[in-house]
Formats: C-alpha cells, structure tokens, sequence
C-alpha cells in the first residue's frame, strides 16, 4: 500500500488479487481510478492534510486489519473527526507547510546517475526545491564509498544512498559504524534481472548453475533479492553461481564483453543492456517482490537535528517530488527533465520507458507494467528488518541482532510521530506492515523463525 | 640528410596514421538492419540493436564529437555538465597546485639530504618505505582525515610528485663533482652562497629531470584521482561519460589528456635544457 492511497478507505483490500482496494477488476482500473481521484485533489493544502492525517492514521493503527475495522465500525468521516478531537491535524498540516525560517539556504546533495534517485533529481529541474525556499545543488557523485564519505565530511547536506547502506553503516558492517538516519525512503520497485542476450532460452533459473552475476555493492536491495531468486529456484548464491559487485554502467559492458552471464542491477541499465542489443529482462523485482525499497533519501543525525527547518523543507521537497514521480502522467515529463547531461545522462527513450513501465523486453515484445518503478517515501521500519534477515542470513552480520530497536533508529520514526510528541502524545513505536517475497509471507515480528525456515543460507 | 630524414619519418607517420583510421573504420561499420523487428519495438531500441551499429564508435563519430567539443569548450550547465576546456582547466589547475607544493618541500629538503650525508641516512629508511605507495591508496586516508574531497585530490597530486623530485634533488647535490666544492671551499664561499652559485647550477638538470619524472606521474594520477572523487575535472569527465556508456567521449577525453600530458612534459623539458651545459 502506498503512503499515498487513502488510509481511511475501509474496504480497501489487504492482500494481492484483483486490485489493492478491492473494488476494481485489475490493477490497470483501480490506478486509472485513481489517478482520478487524486486529480480532484488539487490543492497543495488538501494534500498536506492527506499525508499528514495518513501518517497519523497509521502510526495509531500500524496494524492494517485493526485500523480497518475501526473504520469500519465508525466511518471513515468519523474516524477523522475523532482524531483530530486529539490530534492537532490542522496545526500539525500548517506546520509541515510552513515550517520556520530556513537556517541555511544553499545546500549540495549527492546522487548517482541511476532512475532510482528520480525525486532527488527532479526536484531541482522542476523548481520543488526552489518552491520551499532551497537552492539545492545535486551533485553526482562517484559511487556508494564516496556518498557515505562526502556526507560525513559535510560537503553534501544529504544523499541519495541504498536502503541497507545507513543499516550496515550503523551496525559498522563493511565500515566503521557511524549512526546514521534515514527519512524517506527514495524509489520502490524499479529494477530487474537481465541476462545476457545468448541466454534467451535458458529462462529456468535451475539451469543457471555456474553464472557470473553482477550486482552493485554488497550491502544492497540488489544483491538480497537476487540471492532470494536463486535460492528460491534451488541454486546457492555462495557456491552454485559467481556474484561480483560491479559499478552499473559496467554491468552493461561486461555483459556485451561476455564477463557475466547477467545481472540484478538498477534502472537504466537494465533497458540500457536491452536499448544496445546486449540483454534482455528476464524479470523485473515487483515480481519477486510488489513494492520493496530500494534507494532511499539519507541525513546526517547532525544535519536533522542542528537545522530543522531546513531539514523540514528539504524533506518536504522530496515528499512533494516523490508525490508528483508516483503518478503515471507525469513520467514522460519527469524523464524528459532527468536525462540531459547534467543528470542522468541517457537518451531520452532509455529512461521513458522505465519510468512509464511500456517497455522493449529484449526478446521482440513490448510489455506493460505500469508500477515496474514506483515512488513511495515511507520507511516502513519492516523493510529494515527484512534487510537485516538476509545480511544474517548471508553472514554479513553475525550473532544476537535488535531488529527492532535498530529499525527504529535508522528507519527514522515518521515526521508524523515527531509531531505527536509535540503535540505531547506517546506515539506508537510500532511502524511495520507484514508483505510476502515471492510468495513466502513475512512476519516483522518473528525475523529469526522466517530466517530458520530458509533451507539455502550461509551457515553460520 | 637530416632533413630528408625528417621528411621521410612524417611522410611514415602520415601513412601509420592512415593506415590506423582505416582499420578503424572498417572495423567499426556497421552490418545493416538486423532481425525483424516491428517498427513499434525498433523505436525503443537503439542503433546497435536496429541496424548492428558497432558499439564502438568510428573515427568519424570521434571526430564530430571531437568539433563539437572544441566549438563550445567552456560552456556551463551547473555543477555536472560543463566543457571539456572547464574540465581541463580544473584538473591543470589541481596538477599545478599539488606540484607546486611538492616543489617547495622537495627541493629545499632534497638539497638539504644531498648535501648532509647525516640526515640522508636518518631519512632514507621512511623515504624507502613512502616512495613505493601508489599514490591513489593514500586517498581513501585523504578523504577520511581532510575530509575535504578537492583538497584530498590535491594531496595526492603533491605526495606523488614529491618522491621523485626528492631522490633527484638528492642524488644531483650529492654527486656534484667534489673539485668544484673544494674550489670554492679554498675560496672561502660561505655555505649559501656555495650551495646557489656552486650546487644549484651544477645539479639543476639532474633537479628538473626529477620534476619531469613527478609531473608524468602528477598528470598520470590525476585522471585516477577525479575518477574516484568526482566533481570535476577531465577524470570525472571520462568516469561521467563511462557512466552514460558514451565510448566517444571516453575516446576524446583520452586523447586530449594524453596531449596535456605531452605538453606538460615538453615544457619542463624545454626548462632542462636550459639548464643543461657542455662539460
């Protein structure tokens, strides 16, 4: 579910099949729906309140079956009026609008040139920054290393880094643990497996023994759902297949050069691989798992909590971002802003065709996928403790962990929960949701029994 | 003689350079129209996929990149599209500031190790073990401890340049021939002005042979250097356009680095022969 769909709608659905909320055929007719309703939510203000009272909505009820049966005891209109009795909505909304005096206009954040930082970027072509009184420079960056390192230094305010990048770094896996915090989390969805165009027909991961695979760095999306994949189809990460961490424009020549047989890598290399004739898509993450994180939106602890206001504004131009890069009739324009030279640095057609999800596969067929990326700032704290199962589970980390505990301190606590401490309410600490990967559902709660139940993991 | 010599070397170097377009050319071309797609699924593809464009580009495509990079070299579109001319300028810049600062702690401190056997023996060990460290493993130190990336990118520039400049400096005092000193020592020339009238002149172009070798390495790693920190520069220039896969401009970037390198050396080489004199 998305922090943008209604919260107060009862009847939406819980689980997949038909549409999420349950009234439409298929998917397709459930977002055309609501791309209509959203249109009649024209001003920023109603916005504002829509995720404002959603984040409150949720933060009381983590638990969806429990909140939709309140609604639906109560009424959605009541629901909302009850709340705000307690809840300073109107306040809370005006002071996510307005926020105080910005204690520093100019301010430089990093990213890398892949589709995954869409808002970070598009934000600043499209005037998002400028709307709340930042002249932000986004400056690409290097790589993964250099991000955590410019950040640390202080020359970038924020960056753009991976989901279980602040994770590891907090728990000093592969670095020395440093706190740090992430916001927002960036894209979700939005990459794929693509194989060497000579492996078109071998689909059948079982016939996959003895692969060379790319992935972008150990301590990634990429690298677990790739390893989830295989292990799934029986084939061992560690000792069936090679899985190298590779810089993602490399991934592309070292798979026209033969290197590697494929790889689970971000857009747009993966149209990249099939635009230059070299790969074709052999499945796209939503379909091993609908809705995971991947990039996300991180600060320095120092940063958030020496200029709020600042940090505030900031925060609300990615979420403002992110709000419009979720809704499907602005991709064409998004992509058209993002590619130039001082961005992502692509052609043009590249990029559209991941951002609106019509795409060439690389086998001869145009598909469809309307969410094959898609842009959600929520960090559910369940998504870091599902990241830090697979680090357990693929011995990157070792021993007792607190999932719980570091979920909490790196998957920021949701603005929603700072402004009800204001307010002077106990926020609930629980901000999970449970999912399913490739069919197997996960229970936020029990992170060592799901972990127990995998036959292929590193022995530890 | 020599100057049909002359004539015939470039008449050959004409022909090599030729010859080598041509390949290239031929090996670059592209096959035609490849599969049968539908014209809907050829517009999503790119020229490599629809018409077996080589994925290397040719000497043509090379050469109207190259234009039109030298019609426009200093152009600025924020922070991370800008010229080539912008891009060389930053990277001669941190070249020239590095060396720099490699010249005035190397010199002063070679002269000092060749001219006092004591301090070459107590040095000698840390400038045995310092010299052999390539200078890009000193950079993730750099950023950590400057926590500056452009000053980073500067120190190393200086910690390459200065082991060279130092051993020569070193080796060219010390083995200035001893009848020279003992002449001037018999003249009673004090110790300064014996090290500039006498030891200067006599080991200078052993000195800027050492600054001729640093400057090489300067230039060498400072491509690296930008590569790994980025901002600016012809190094982020090549990692840019290696990230959007654009082979061309990986192409042009090498050869206009590899012509500042050589420029650079000619100067300093210029300046050796300067000093240089018949024995």
């Amino acid at each position: 579910m998305s922090t943008f769909d209604n919260p107060f709608d009862p009847n939406r659905r819980l689980h997949a099949g038909g549409c999420s909320c349950g009234q439409h055929v298929s998917e397709a007719e459930h977002q055309a729906a609501q791309l209509q309703a959203q249109a009649a939510i024209a001003s920023e203000q109603k916005r504002y309140e829509g995720v404002v009272a959603s984040a409150v909505m949720r933060a009381m009820f983590p638990q969806d079956v429990a909140r939709r049966s309140f609604l639906k005891s109560v009424g959605a209109a009541t629901a909302a009026a009850a709340l705000s009795q307690f809840f300073p909505l109107k306040t809370a909304t005006e002071a996510f609008a307005q926020g105080g005096p910005l204690e520093k206009k100019d301010l430089k954040v990093g990213f890398i040139p892949i589709t995954c930082a869409t808002p970070i970027i598009m934000a600043a072509p499209m005037g998002f920054y400028a709307k709340n009184g930042l002249n932000v420079e986004v400056i690409k960056t290097a790589g993964w290393a250099v991000i955590r390192d410019k950040t640390i230094n202080k020359e970038y305010d924020a960056a753009h880094m991976l989901s279980p990048m602040p994770l590891a770094i907090t728990m000093g896996a592969g670095s020395n643990p440093i706190p740090y915090t992430m916001p927002a989390v960036e894209n979700i969805n939005g990459q794929a497996i693509t194989l060497s165009i000579k492996h078109k027909d071998k689909r059948n991961p079982k016939d996959w023994k003895g692969f060379k695979f790319a992935v972008p760095f150990d301590y990634s999306m990429h690298n677990y759902l790739l390893r989830y994949y295989l292990a799934e189809h029986g084939i061992d990460p560690d000792a069936d297949v090679q899985i190298r961490a590779v810089p993602p424009p490399e991934m592309v020549a070292n798979l026209r050069a033969d290197n590697i047989d494929g790889f689970l890598g971000p857009d747009p290399m993966n149209q990249r691989a099939v635009f230059d004739g070299a790969g074709f898509i052999h499945i796209l993450t939503k379909d091993i798992w609908e809705g995971h994180p991947c990039c996300a939106f991180a600060a320095s602890k120092e940063f958030v909590t020496s200029m709020p206001n600042t940090y505030g504004a900031l925060l609300k131009s990615i979420i403002e971002a992110t709000a419009y890069a979720h809704k499907a009739e602005n991709r064409k324009e998004i992509a058209a802003a993002i590619a130039p030279a001082n961005y992502l640095n692509q052609p043009p057609i590249v990029l559209e065709q991941v951002l609106t999800g019509t795409f060439a596969d690389g086998l001869g067929n145009i598909v469809t996928q309307p969410n094959r990326v898609d842009f959600d700032p929520f960090p559910w704290q369940s998504f870091a403790v599902w990241i830090m199962t697979q680090m357990k589970r693929w011995g990157q980390i070792k021993g007792d962990i607190d999932y719980a505990g570091i979920a909490a301190q790196v998957y920021l606590a949701t603005d929603a929960a700072k402004l009800m401490k204001q307010a002077g309410l106990t926020p609930p600490t629980a901000t999970t949701k449970s999912f399913s990967v490739m069919g197997k559902t996960f229970d936020p709660a029990k992170p060592e029994d799901y972990l127990a139940s995998f036959k292929i993991r590193k022995a530890s | 003689m020599t100057s049909s010599l002359r004539f015939r070397a470039a008449v050959v170097s004409i022909a090599l350079f030729a010859a080598f377009l041509g390949i290239w050319h031929l090996a670059t071309r592209s096959t035609g129209a490849v599969g049968n797609m539908s014209p809907e699924y050829a517009k999503l593809m790119g020229l490599t996929a629809t018409q077996g464009k080589s994925a290397m580009p040719g000497p043509s495509d090379v050469g109207a990149k190259l234009w039109e990079h030298l019609r426009q070299p200093f152009y600025d579109n924020g922070p991370n599209d800008k010229g080539l001319g912008i891009q060389l300028g930053y990277s001669i810049a941190r070249v020239g500031l590095g060396y720099f600062l490699a010249v005035i702690v190397a010199i002063p401190l070679g002269f000092l190790i060749g001219m006092s056997p004591l301090i070459s023996k107590a040095l000698d060990p840390f400038i045995q073990v310092l010299k052999p460290i390539s200078p890009l493993a000193w950079m993730p130190l750099a950023l950590y401890t400057i926590k500056d990336s452009s000053i980073s990118a500067i120190f190393v520039i200086f910690i390459c340049s200065v082991w060279p400049m130092l051993l020569n400096t070193a080796f060219g005092v010390a083995a200035v021939r001893k009848e020279w000193i003992n002449v001037a020592r018999t003249l009673e020339v004090g110790t300064v002005r014996r090290a500039f009238t006498v030891i200067l002149p006599a080991a200078a172009p052993t000195i800027l042979t050492g600054m001729r070798i640093s400057i090489g390495i300067a230039w060498l790693v400072i491509v690296a250097a930008e590569m790994l920190v980025g901002g600016t520069g012809i190094g982020y220039f090549v990692w840019n356009e290696w990230n959007n896969l654009s082979i061309t401009n990986v192409i042009i970037a090498i050869l206009m680095i590899g012509i500042v390198g050589m420029l650079l050396d000619q100067i300093l080489a210029r300046f050796t022969r300067m000093v240089t004199f018949p024995e």
